[in-house]
């Protein structure tokens, strides 16, 4: 357990807290000042990460931040991209109809996984103050 | 006084509504995105301290992250967590899981097929959608233009 | 506000599995308990007037489906509830029936599902939303007995502003709410001051200082005496609820708990009670139209 604290990139943390934190901070500007409702950003924010990730942009992010990038929401766009790319690259017009879903997968049947679990043991309680 | 036109009297609404405490709800959402941003980088150094790829290390911190924002959906904790973080919680993938477990468990009483399996996506459900049609567009884009002038990388 | 209240519930299950069957029982026991204090009987009541916020009034037609009672469904919004007292009273005038019932109903839970979000999406609700008040009421109306009355009905006209946000429904609802008080007055004749107390239903905190402004604008100085239900029911502080109550329960709630037993022990004699609602559905402000608002006003005398 020593090795692994030794081994924490505590810049590489700060970052990740900086970038992650500003990418939520725009988000929220948005939902007070807009009224745009959480869906749409995060429609906003997928769609984002994914044109940037076309463009070779988000990649720096990537790079700078770690997690601080690759969590928020437009993360998810940028692997989605890069998914796609990579694949375009090796199969062709195929791979932009498969590329996508491979590298998000993982993220995608947790989520649906996990829901279903939860629907199944728990109800939703009313907002307590 | 706002009452002749149906503009005016927007203006008006607009002047008399409180407005978001936008500071407060910036800092919230701004340590708390933040946070679940550096727990995720810490799963992902775990990841590759015991000899994960970076590709399986990735899709380990949406799989841990997605696991825990479940979890504390399914304890009826995470509403209060979004209540006082707003987009701090909503933009990281925690708030992705959130948005379909949340239906999935409120639908709950229609029954688990028309239920829970239907109404699981009507609020991530776009995301999805944009997002993958947005990247088989890109997909597109790049084998035509397959140059490295379009992809800067 | 609790201790004027006949029931209270801990659960916003009401020990069913659905807040949709939760909301039905609500609309029963309120009518039961209705009966039982007004010591009637199901067989004396000529008309049972009712509705809810659900699709279709389906926690009414559930909820009252045992009573054998003519049942007549309509629908305010919010407004339902002074708009059954209302058509309630027409007929009582005619002379053609004895006794009515009327009640509405509103649950936090079922509204929410239906019109906004999943109750555990993590979202925040800005300072305008207002706070669906769970909660079902009743009353009887009587061609015989010894007062309170009904004196003088206002039914609304709808009125849209143009106000949009679902989440602001008071700056909604309050022009129509000021257009029904202003034509109450001109109508009978009276002054604010005639009134011991001018309430609104659920305009909430918003709604509330815009009303008033709207009336001094036409020259009514209502503020003296007026008040809201939705800014009576919570307590602002300790309860969170941003700009206030709203929902058929609200005024329901609030008028036949808190005002009723005012009028009952004389601590006020002349009230205004105008309900206020907003025709709107999750569908219609998702096509972006607007929000038609509408505001019943009944002046109950003793």
């Amino acid at each position: 357990m020593n090795d692994f604290l030794n081994s924490i990139d505590y810049l590489m943390l700060l970052k990740a807290f900086i970038i992650g934190g500003v990418l939520c901070i725009l988000a929220q500007i948005l939902i007070d000042k807009t009224k745009l409702t959480p869906a749409r950003i995060l429609v906003l924010y997928v769609t984002c990460g994914c044109i940037l990730g076309g463009l070779g942009i988000y990649k720096y992010l990537v790079d700078f931040a770690g997690c601080g990038a690759t969590v928020p929401l437009t993360g998810f766009g940028y692997t989605l991209s890069k998914g796609v790319i990579d694949e375009v690259r090796s199969l062709g017009l195929l791979g932009a109809f498969t590329g996508g879903i491979k590298t998000t997968a993982a993220g995608i049947t947790a989520a649906i996984f996990f829901g279903y679990i939860a629907a199944l043991v728990s109800k939703p309680k009313m907002k307590k103050q | 006084m706002p009452i002749n036109s149906n503009k005016e009297y927007q203006n008006y609404v607009d002047k008399k509504s409180p407005n978001s405490p936008i500071f407060k709800n910036c800092f919230n959402a701004f340590w708390v995105g933040g946070l679940i941003c550096v727990i995720g980088q810490l799963i992902f150094d775990y990841c590759i301290y015991r000899g994960f790829s970076k590709d399986l290390a990735s899709s380990l911190v949406s799989i841990s992250l997605i696991f825990i924002s479940a979890f504390l959906t399914a304890l009826n904790l995470f509403n209060r967590i979004g209540k006082f973080a707003g987009a701090g919680s909503l933009i990281p993938i925690t708030g992705f899981a959130n948005s379909i477990i949340s239906p999935a468990m409120e639908y709950k009483s229609e029954g688990y097929v028309m239920g829970v399996g239907t109404k699981m996506f009507t609020v991530a459900g776009p995301v999805l959608v944009y997002g993958i049609s947005t990247s088989v567009i890109v997909g597109i884009i790049y084998l035509i233009f397959n140059t490295q002038a379009i992809l800067l990388v | 506000m609790a201790k004027y209240f006949d029931v209270c519930l801990e659960d916003e299950f009401f020990g069913e599995n659905s807040w949709e069957k939760a909301e039905s029982k609500m609309i029963k026991t309120a009518v039961e308990t209705v009966l039982k204090k007004s010591k009637l009987s199901v067989s004396d009541i000529n008309f049972l007037f009712s509705g809810d916020l659900l699709n279709q009034c389906i926690s009414t037609s559930f909820g009252i489906r045992d009573f054998e009672i003519p049942f007549l469904g309509i629908f305010g919004a919010c407004s339902t509830f002074v708009e059954g007292i209302l058509l309630g009273a027409f007929l009582l005038d005619s002379g053609a029936v004895d006794n009515i019932i009327t009640s509405t109903s509103s649950h936090f839970c079922s509204a929410e599902k239906q019109f906004r979000f999943p109750l555990e999406l993590g979202n925040q609700r800005p300072p305008t939303a207002q706070w669906t008040v769970t909660g079902s009421a009743a009353t009887v109306l009587s061609r015989n007995g010894n007062g309170p009355f009904v004196t003088h009905v206002t039914p609304g006209k709808i009125v849209d502003k143009g106000i949009k946000d679902a989440n602001n429904m008071g700056s909604a609802m309050a022009p129509a709410a000021a257009d029904t008080i202003l034509t109450h007055l001109k109508d009978t004749n009276r002054k604010p001051s005639y009134y011991d107390a001018i309430v609104t239903g659920d305009l909430g905190y918003v709604g509330k200082d815009i009303i008033v402004d709207l009336c001094s604008s036409e020259g009514i100085n209502i503020a003296s005496n007026y008040d809201d239900c939705g800014v009576l029911i919570f307590d602002k502080n300790a309860q969170d609820t941003h700009s206030g109550g709203s929902g058929c329960g609200c005024c329901g709630t609030v008028f036949s708990g808190y005002f009723f037993n005012k009028l009952r022990n004389k601590e006020i004699k002349k009230m205004l009670l105008v309900a206020t609602g907003a025709l709107m559905n999750s569908t219609s402000s998702q096509q972006g139209e607007t929000i038609p608002g509408i505001a019943h006003a009944i002046s109950i005398e003793l």
